[in-house]
């Protein structure tokens, strides 16, 4: 078990709802940005003495921005529906992490500024002057969200708290007080391509030795494809899956797929991130940069297609926004959606039986799944509301033979959040992310013990890295998460070569066929 | 004309004037501040159809709610229903002649009552006996519980116990129509009833009484599943594609 400097939740039978003690997490927040990280992405770099009426006239805007901000603000009835709904609070006892308890942290000036009632009679209404106490609750409860929209779920208005978070993140980036991990990761997207920040030549490095590996492993050549001008289909993918366990596993199984559907395909260097953390801190300026890349991407590389990784949060922008920020998308292939999920073209290719497994491939396994929140609450796959449940399942179900879900309250739209989403991946809030995984590792824990579920397979970068360092605070071991498109990877039956190099006939792949991959992917 | 009958159709004609323009300017600047992103709440119907059918299980039954807390929905969803009826059941007092449809409510008016007072004490028990319901409620949201059982008791003690003279209140409330003045009985209980009723017409507006016209406007409600079919562009979010 993983050493803790803080006490790790109990994991028990039955969920409990524990009792409103306040404060446990006050002491939570991670690091502040410096003036560097701020900077290319436009923000101020630190707190200025005018801090608190350029906050309110940020809100002001924001209010006027976003109606989603302006109808939560006014319509909370303090119902209590959602106060037993988010993992941070069933983790930590903070009553503060209560969405209705954090959404009232921006209520309260809300009320005070804007509001007749506020101005008038603040003590009756809960409203607050904007304080630098006030302030600190905010940069510390803000960056206790993973904006995993599951009390939005259960609220009797659809009050959105990721909503709330986001404003409020982007009010705090204008006044200079931001968050190091996202925005220092934005800032490596700009200037490198990736959020892990790993340069061209490092990526095609990798991408070689992925193609070497496979090959020795199965005796198929598997390209992995980058900066390929003309392939039909780019892939965008989170760059997590370049480089760690169990992510690269994912890619590898991607590259399988696309392999035997016999289509072209490639990576790029310049739009080498599917994660776009532009939505974390509530920036529709940053997203809508960040997003700007992956259609230069499409237009210079002349695809007909693009198709995204597994990744939860880049796909809710991906699935909800790319069209809005990016789009329009007219010069790609109209007979597919666009952007489309890896899942989705995989469930794709099952569905007219053109992919061969062999399930016993991952018969040491018994799995479940884990719906990433962003998937889940915040996008779709396929054409009926659902698919987002569905497809990964009847992927799952077709590649391994043994597959439980864990409790009904914990999946689908009432995932419970890794705890590590909405840019909280970051080492210094560790405590937050190994309580806020309570109720999903509870879940995890309960069908282990009843039906013996052995493995977790995910969709989300996120998630997986998540678990990969929480799993250990609980006494399970790091690699029962897993890659669903590993498990695909794992069964796949590989059409050797000759057949593949039937299908294609431009002058790339001709170059292969002379078994000269590496002056190819050099010329790239 | 008495002190109290220009007293009391000054007040509901300011009331009326408040929750009108209030609403009329609240809903106004919901419907003019954009929704910049496609956020429903998934799995979200695909089509206007289904959205409309998803708001209307929204309003109707609460269906949210009833998925969060099933003791808060029961509450809620009698309070609510109750109100509905008694709101119905006193538009009789404000038309002359009664449509048949309020005329034959009149029954299940009456005593919905009781069940709007019953939800409200429901309602109001949880704010001191959930402690995390009790942490978030401020002094307002007892205050406008108290508002509502007030007006509820007020309303029932005179259905069934201390009547007062309802023809001259319809009288009254006719006359406020035409501006001519009739004069209202000054029964105290009356007197309270109404006093209450025209204090709720002029929170609604400043209040999280909004929560009313607020669900048709929640985007992650309303919004159609449909982004990349359509594209969805906020004029403010169009205006930086120019730069
Ligand atoms: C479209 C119409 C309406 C809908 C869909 C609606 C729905 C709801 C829901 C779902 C709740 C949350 C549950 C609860 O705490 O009771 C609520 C609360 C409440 N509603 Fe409404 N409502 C509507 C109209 C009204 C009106 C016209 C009033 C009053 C005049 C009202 C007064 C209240 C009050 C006072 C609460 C808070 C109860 C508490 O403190 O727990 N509602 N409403
Ligand atoms: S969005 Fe998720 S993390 Fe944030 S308050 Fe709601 S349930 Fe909690
Ligand atoms: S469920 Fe919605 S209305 Fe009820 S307390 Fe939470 S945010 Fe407020």
């Amino acid at each position: 078990m993983a050493k803790a400097t803080f006490v790790v939740p109990a994991l028990r039978q039955y969920p409990q709802v524990p009792a409103v003690t306040p404060g446990t997490m006050a002491h939570s927040a991670p690091f502040v940005a410096k003036p560097e990280f701020q900077a290319p992405l436009g923000f101020p770099g630190e707190l200025a003495d005018d801090w608190q009426a350029q906050a309110i006239a940020k809100m002001g805007e924001l209010l006027g921005k976003y109606r989603s901000l302006r109808v939560y603000m006014d319509s909370c009835v303090k119902c209590g529906a959602c106060t037993d709904k988010c993992h941070y609070f069933l983790g930590t006892k903070d009553p503060k992490n209560m969405p209705v308890g954090r959404q009232d942290l921006m209520r309260g000036v809300y009320r005070r500024y804007f509001t007749l009632a506020g101005r008038i009679a603040p003590k009756l209404v809960g409203a607050t002057d904007f304080t630098k106490e006030v302030l600190d609750d905010w940069y510390s409860y803000f960056h206790q969200c993973s904006q995993c929209r599951r009390c939005s779920v259960f609220c009797p208005y659809g009050i959105d708290t990721a909503e709330i978070s986001m404003a409020a993140r982007e009010i705090m980036d204008s006044i200079g007080v931001g968050q190091k991990y996202c925005n220092e990761i934005i800032g490596k997207v700009y200037t490198i391509g990736n959020n892990l920040g790993l340069p061209g030549p490092a990526l095609r490095d990798t991408l070689e030795g992925l193609e070497e590996d496979v090959y020795d492993e199965t005796g198929v050549k598997v390209r992995y494809p980058i900066d390929q001008v003309g392939a039909d289909i780019l892939l965008v993918t989170p760059s997590a899956d370049f480089f760690a366990e169990p992510h690269v596993d994912g890619l590898i199984g991607y590259g399988k797929v696309f392999h035997e559907a016999g289509v072209s395909w490639t990576l790029s260097s310049y739009a080498s991130e599917a994660a776009n953390f532009g939505m974390f801190i509530g920036s529709y300026e940053n997203m809508r940069r960040i997003s700007l890349r992956i259609r230069e991407e499409a237009i210079r590389l002349k695809v007909k297609r693009i198709i995204f990784g597994e990744c939860g949060h880049a796909w809710r922008v991906a699935y909800s926004f790319l069209n809005t920020l990016a789009g329009p998308w007219d010069f790609l292939d109209s007979r597919y959606p666009v952007p489309q999920h890896i899942c989705e073209f995989t469930y794709d290719l099952i569905q007219q039986g053109k992919l061969t497994f062999d399930k016993t491939q991952n018969d040491d396994k018994i799995l479940t799944y884990h719906d990433s929140c962003n998937v889940a609450r915040g996008s779709r796959m396929g054409d009926q509301p659902g698919g987002q449940f569905d497809i990964p399942r009847a992927i799952i179900k077709a590649v391994c033979n043994q597959f439980y879900d864990m409790d009904e309250d914990t999946i689908r739209k009432r995932t419970f959040c890794c705890g590590g989403g909405g840019g909280l991946l970051t080492d210094d809030l560790m405590e937050l992310r190994v309580k806020g995984a309570q109720p999903r590792v509870e879940a995890l824990n309960n069908v282990m013990q009843e039906k013996g579920v052995t493995h977790m397979a995910a969709i989300c970068a996120i998630c997986k890295s998540q678990f990969t360092k929480v799993l250990p605070y609980y006494g399970m071991e790091m690699d029962q998460i897993v890659s669903l498109h590993q498990l695909v990877s794992n069964a796949i039956v590989l059409t050797p070569r000759e057949d593949d190099e039937d299908d294609e006939d431009d002058d790339d792949s001709q170059a292969l066929d002379d078994d000269d991959s590496e002056s190819v992917d050099e010329a790239a | 004309m008495s002190f109290l009958t220009g007293l009391y159709a000054f007040a509901f004609y300011f009331a009326a004037l408040v929750l009108v323009a209030g609403l009329t300017w609240k809903v106004v600047q919901y419907a003019r501040t954009p929704a910049p992103l496609k956020i429903p709440t998934t799995p979200a119907p695909i089509t206007n159809s289904g959205v409309v059918l998803r708001m209307t299980r929204e309003v109707v039954l609460f269906e949210s709610l009833f998925r969060g807390n099933k003791w808060t929905w029961i509450f809620s969803w009698i309070f609510h229903f109750g109100l509905f009826l008694v709101t119905l059941r006193h538009l009789r007092y404000f038309m002359d002649p009664v449509p048949t449809p309020i005329a034959f409510i009149q029954p299940f008016g009456i005593y919905a009552g009781f069940a709007m007072v019953l939800g409200l004490a429901g309602l109001w028990a949880r704010r001191f006996l959930v402690d995390r319901v009790r942490y978030i409620s401020s002094p307002s949201d007892h205050l406008i519980l108290g508002l509502l059982v007030l007006i509820g008791c007020s309303g029932i003690l005179m259905s069934f116990v201390v009547h007062t003279d309802i023809v001259s209140v319809k009288a009254f409330f006719l006359g406020l129509y035409s501006f001519d003045l009739q004069p209202l009985p000054a029964d105290p209980l009356l007197l309270l009833h109404l006093f209450l009723v025209a204090g709720l017409m002029i929170i609604f507006p400043f209040s999280k009484l909004l929560h009313a016209p607020g669900l048709f406007f929640s985007p992650t409600r309303n919004q159609v599943d449909n982004p990349r079919e359509r594209r969805h562009l906020a004029p403010w979010a169009a205006r930086l594609e120019q730069r």
